[in-house]
């Protein structure tokens, strides 16, 4: 299915998307993060979409926002796309977890608290899943400051 | 006391065990978590980062060319592929074509690599599971392979042979000559590891049946390589997303569809058989053309977002950069195979015996610094 073909069933599916194709190869699509879940599990289940295979889950710090990468492809249709989703909050940022959707997303999302600090509401079991459970600060994020452990060129 | 009067007597209490990190196993330093009652696990918890690094942020400081030096640390045994899985991302965004030369000389050294780690796999599996021989029938065979690289590049495991726009130099005069005289070899070797390992019914009893994975679970969580191809899942990136010199070799995928233990065995037994096949095609016409296409010292990659996936021995690897235009990327991902295959390793121990998670983690074949990165 080309990207027009796509963009044309996904936009039915929430409210607010954006669209872009510049700059990638891939349909990208910009979600607000209250649509997150829903959109995602739409993704699933509609018949001519079927994105049942999570390839990617990137964790993102675009300055100020924070976000999450999917890159989604169907097994069955051959056709990928990429969601993103961003949240402004830097504090205590929240996203919804998809981990019901696409089983992985569970581990991704412990990979993606631990270097960005983005809590998943109802995750299973949020944890620090590389550093250890005291370790202070999300080490991917663009202001992380190590002085002891990081060479700054 | 009757004798189930006496079962019901005897009880059992759940508790916690370490596996790992020093775990022969885990081949590497991955703890496990264990909830067991008795010698019947619950639940299994991975505790990861004993050998991380943090290579992503790493990579945000380096320029492009020492990125690629970086990916050898990360799945030591597809060392070559790792690079390969860089510099055609920086070559995607560049927007450069290398030569045929160059993506045939990949790919021969790419499937070499990937016979070399599936006999490491080979002899570590039959060990795992207490066949010690098999341990040895395969490093004297995969030492030829490294003899083969340390004579072209200069390094028998993390190679370095990769640069964005090519190849670091030429191969040596004597590689096609000792690719030949390997593979010759490593014909007749294949069924005698056949006979010592695959036929032998004690290996039968420890891994049919045991560890299944669904089809439709290993799609969910993104399995991919020969874990997801012994379920049925065709997932082979050199078939559905042809690189280098993928495109113009004859290869079948292979899939089984029992999904367990010795499914995943088979698979890689047969891949030996499909990467042969592979190199035999390629060696006896490389082309001749640029070993190397000119970069500025200085690689630059537009604005944008670049991804490329490759097969590596454990599966799909996907790098994801996204650039600014600057001299280093603004971030770096690397999607693992290991991560997400380790993902499922939970899912599908539950009620089962400690000796049958030994078996299925011997299946999937993990290096624990590519799941930690």
């Amino acid at each position: 299915m080309t990207n027009e073909d796509l963009q044309n069933i996904i936009t039915s599916l929430g409210t607010d998307l954006e669209f872009t194709t510049e700059a990638s190869e891939f349909l990208n699509v910009i979600v607000p993060k209250e649509q997150l879940h829903s959109l995602c599990s739409q993704l699933k289940s509609h018949p001519e979409l079927k994105f049942d295979y999570a390839f990617c889950i990137t964790g993102m710090d675009w300055v100020p926002a924070l976000g999450v990468i999917y890159h989604l492809n169907s097994t069955e249709l051959k056709h990928e796309i990429v969601v993103k989703v961003m949240v402004d909050d830097r504090e205590n940022p929240t996203l919804d977890s998809v981990h019901d959707v696409w089983q992985t997303a569970d581990f991704h999302e412990l990979e993606i608290f631990d270097f960005f600090g983005i809590k998943f509401n109802n995750h299973p079991k949020l944890r620090r899943l590389f550093l250890t459970p005291e370790w202070e600060g999300y080490p991917l994020r663009k202001d992380y400051v190590d002085e002891a452990n990081m060479i700054i060129k | 006391m009757t004798d189930q009067q006496v079962q019901n007597k005897i009880k059992t209490e759940e508790y916690f065990i370490n596996m790992g990190p020093q775990h022969p196993a885990a081949h590497g330093v991955l703890r496990l978590i264990l909830t067991i009652d008795g010698e019947i696990i619950k639940n299994v918890e991975p505790d990861l980062g004993y050998i991380h690094r943090s290579i992503e942020k790493m990579c945000e400081r380096d320029s492009y060319q020492q990125i690629v030096h970086l990916t050898d640390r990360m799945d030591y045994l597809s060392s070559h592929i790792n690079n390969e899985a860089v510099c055609l991302t920086v070559e995607k965004g560049l927007e450069i074509e290398v030569s045929d030369r160059v993506k045939v000389i990949r790919t021969i050294i790419a499937e070499l690599t990937r016979i070399a780690s599936h006999c490491l796999w080979w002899g570590v599996m039959g060990m795992d599971l207490g066949a010690l021989t098999t341990y040895f029938y395969a490093f004297r065979d995969r030492e030829m392979i490294n003899d083969i690289f340390e004579e072209t590049c200069g390094a028998r495991l993390t190679m370095n042979y990769n640069i964005p726009g090519g190849l670091m130099f030429d191969i040596h005069p004597n590689f096609v000559k000792r690719t030949k005289d390997f593979i010759t070899h490593f014909k007749t070797k294949i069924p005698e590891y056949n006979l010592l390992l695959t036929d032998n019914v004690i290996f039968h009893k420890r891994t049919k049946g045991v560890g299944i994975i669904t089809k439709e679970d290993a799609i969910s969580f993104g399995v991919s390589g020969p874990v997801a191809r012994g379920s049925g899942f065709s997932s082979d990136v050199r078939k559905h997303h042809p690189y280098s010199a993928y495109d113009r070799v004859d290869f079948k995928e292979i899939l089984f569809t029992e999904g367990d233990t010795f499914a995943r065995y088979q698979v890689r037994m047969m891949e030996l058989w499909e990467s042969v096949s592979i190199i035999e095609q390629l060696i006896d016409n490389i082309p001749e053309g640029e070993t190397k296409t000119a970069t500025k010292a200085v690689i630059k990659l537009p604005k944008g977002e670049f991804y490329q996936r490759v097969e590596t021995a454990r599966g799909e690897l996907g790098v994801y950069i996204n650039s600014t235009g600057n001299k280093n990327p603004y971030r770096v991902k690397f999607r693992s195979p290991g991560f997400s295959n380790l993902s499922i390793l939970n899912h599908i121990s539950k009620d089962v015996m400690i000796a049958d998670l030994v078996a299925t983690m011997a299946s999937f074949d993990f290096v624990i610094p590519d799941i930690d990165r």
